[in-house]
């Protein structure tokens, strides 16, 4: 009786081991997929439809894009004007080169002060690391619109910055640090720079040290081998922070919308300007496309940077 | 810190000079002592092997010779130049690591070329420098390729060649052939001493392994708790160990406690219980009466018999308990009446010969000269 049991059960194990993963890492991988499919790509399908849509004076102020004709016809009604608007306007255009702009001088910035305070905490000694660890994102427990706030209140006329600058006798009127680029930038680089420490740190991290210690035996000086060896072996980290970075930079509203003066053109406030203000939702969302194949285009060409340097 | 540097020698140590000089050399970390008061000489030309278990300091001691690490204490030489505070990328040394850390992102040429690119070596020369190392170490044809495009064999060929571009005084090779498979390091073993002979670049070698050291070395220097136990040629070490420690680390040995009941100056008999007779040596011992002493002998210098052996001395019967068939030879464990059991290993000099069997009653014997008495 035993052996027909424990043949069935070596049958059932290697059924399982066959066909169980299989459908296993389906299911593992289909959820993702499933919910990236539900609340991206529809949405997207969704203002890209309205993105070649025609305005009108209605709710929701679209046109709608396919109609069924009285002559029974299905009609898709495609509207470039929309895009074509887009790129006529210099505003537009003016957001879109200075969004990518404040985003690059931000994403930079991060970079010079996220590589250090990485290689810091990495190189700490290991109880050290973790408190330091936290204290990257311990920003991250309080509310992001919350934080930001906080430097309305830091760098205002009666700010404490303000007052301590006053109190030193290094100036001698409160200095307008609200509503310029430097408060943008502050603003964005202080939000951003745990997106921009996390990677850099597990990339310093696995840095195998005894290739510090060739480059020294062959005859490198320290600061030398940084250049030669730890940066290009970082540079995946580098990568992945300053994608991290850049990407919500550039359509950042919250930052420039608090901080930022009205003279402060980036485009996540034309979007939303165009969107709650204007109520032209075909360009709100003709230029939330345009963001995503300028954003999308910038991916693309990292990776394949990457790739090529990898094969090398 | 040293009172007494020597003199900057621009030329070559002289003949017979030591060629690195490590003179009580400690190491601690916090507590613990990793190198405690090691002195030793280095001739120029050698292939000195340091050989010990994990945590015995071997490593401590290279990495001080490399200058990754501070002396506590104690002072490094190297061809007269005193060394001790010269940081590592000033130091005439290279380094062959165990993990190789050679660079990922860079070509197997310009691995080989980074140290010559250090020190600001004109192009060409880099170049033809670089040639001819890649040629010396057989990698012709490989030039191009990353270290994760290579076999672990040719990896540690690259990384040999990138220490020794640069023409140092001394190599040091931490356990060089650690990470090759059996066959790989065999072979491999004779071209590094072939290598070395060539370029006459003094070796110092870490490693674990007791017979990588027999192979490699000049002179063998055993370590154990942080100090050098003995210091000798291969011979000397497995045929005159000077410790207990020594004789059991390196090969096979069969360790005994005894007494000293007949000391003369040409030889010794030494009682051992364990036996349950006494051992004659035919060498003076320089030890006080009655001293317990340890003997070794060596499985290889007992020999079996099934007939009572003529000899009157260190003569044994016992039972045959374990055969283990190598092939080149057999070892035999020996169950004598006191329950010691010897271990013994025979040639198989012929094919076909009559092997002993399991349970077989056999005579043991061995000569005068075959057992060693140490102290410790």
């Amino acid at each position: 009786m035993r052996l027909p049991i424990g043949a069935f059960g070596a049958e059932l194990s290697r059924l399982r081991t066959a066909h169980g993963p299989a459908l296993g890492r389906g299911l593992v991988i289909a959820l993702p997929y499933l919910w990236l499919a539900v609340f991206f790509l529809v949405p997207f399908l969704i203002v890209l439809k309205i993105a070649f849509a025609n305005i009108q004076l209605s709710m929701p102020p679209v046109e709608p894009v396919v109609t069924w004709t009285a002559d029974q016809v299905l009609q898709l009604r495609l509207h470039f004007s929309n895009f074509a608007f887009v790129f006529g306007d210099e505003l537009y255009v003016a957001a879109f080169l200075n969004s990518l702009k404040v985003a690059g001088v931000s994403t930079l910035l991060a970079l010079l002060i996220g590589y250090p305070m990485a290689y810091g905490i990495a190189r700490a000694p290991g109880a050290w690391r973790n408190v330091l660890f936290l204290l990257v994102v311990l920003p991250f427990f309080t509310s992001f619109l919350l934080r930001v706030y906080a430097w309305l209140g830091l760098l205002g006329r009666n700010g404490p910055i303000n007052g301590l600058l006053l109190a030193l006798g290094v100036i001698h009127e409160p200095l307008q640090m609200l509503q310029t680029d430097f408060a943008v930038y502050l603003g964005m680089v202080y939000s951003y720079l745990p997106f921009m420490v996390l990677p850099l740190y597990s990339a310093i991290e696995k840095l195998d040290l005894t290739l510090l210690e060739a480059a020294a035996d062959l005859g490198c000086r320290p600061t030398k081998a940084f250049f030669a060896i730890t940066l290009p072996l970082t540079k995946e980290g580098i990568f992945a922070g300053c994608l991290l970075v850049f990407i919500p930079a550039v359509g950042e509203y919250v930052i420039p919308a608090l901080l930022g003066g009205p003279d402060t053109l980036m485009i996540g406030r034309v979007v939303w300007d165009e969107f709650f203000g204007n109520r032209d939702w075909p360009v709100a969302s003709a230029l939330a496309i345009v963001l995503l194949a300028i954003l999308s285009g910038f991916v693309l060409l990292l990776q394949r940077v990457q790739a090529r340097a990898g094969d090398g | 810190m040293n009172t007494a540097p020597a003199p900057r020698a621009a030329s070559a140590t002289p003949a017979g000079a030591p060629y690195v000089r490590i003179e009580r050399l400690t190491k601690r970390f916090g507590d613990f002592v990793a190198v405690r008061q090691v002195s030793l000489e280095i001739a120029r030309g050698e292939i000195f092997c340091l050989l010990g278990g994990s945590g015995c300091g071997k490593t401590t001691l290279l990495r001080m010779l490399a200058g990754f690490e501070t002396p506590t204490e104690g002072a490094i030489y190297i061809d007269g130049v005193d060394v001790t505070a010269v940081p590592p990328y000033e130091r005439p040394v290279n380094m062959m690591f165990q993990s190789y850390a050679l660079f990922p992102h860079m070509t197997v040429t310009q691995n080989v070329a980074f140290g010559l690119r250090q020190d600001g070596t004109a192009r060409d020369e880099i170049e033809s420098r670089v040639r001819e190392m890649i040629a010396l170490v057989k990698l012709d044809g490989y030039e191009k390729r990353k270290p994760h495009q290579l076999s672990g064999g040719q990896r540690q060929r690259v990384a040999l060649a990138r220490a020794l571009v640069k023409r140092p005084k001394l190599l040091l090779l931490d356990e060089p052939l650690g990470a090759l498979d059996k066959k790989l390091r065999e072979h491999t073993q004779f071209e590094l001493v072939n290598l070395q002979d060539k370029l006459g670049v003094t070796f110092v070698i870490v490693t674990h392994d007791q017979e990588e050291a027999m192979t490699l070395a000049s002179r063998i220097g055993v370590m154990r708790a942080g100090e050098i136990l003995q210091v000798g040629s291969p011979t000397d070490i497995y045929e005159f160990p000077n410790s207990r420690f020594v004789a059991d680390f390196i090969g096979s040995v069969n360790l005994t406690e005894g007494t000293l009941v007949e000391d003369e100056p040409d030889h010794v008999r030494i009682e051992c219980p364990t036996l349950g007779a006494t051992v004659y040596v035919d060498h003076g011992v320089s030890s006080p009466p009655d001293a317990k002493l340890s003997v070794a002998i060596r499985p290889e210098k007992i020999q079996l018999s099934r007939e009572r052996p003529a000899q009157s001395d260190n003569v044994l019967q016992g039972v045959i308990t374990g055969i283990a068939y190598l092939g080149d030879a057999t070892r035999y464990l020996v169950r004598l009446p006191t329950g010691f059991v010897l271990r013994v290993t025979t040639p198989n000099l012929f094919r076909r010969e009559e092997r002993h069997a399991h349970d077989e009653s056999v005579w043991l014997h061995w000569h005068p000269s075959a057992a060693v008495v140490v102290m410790r």
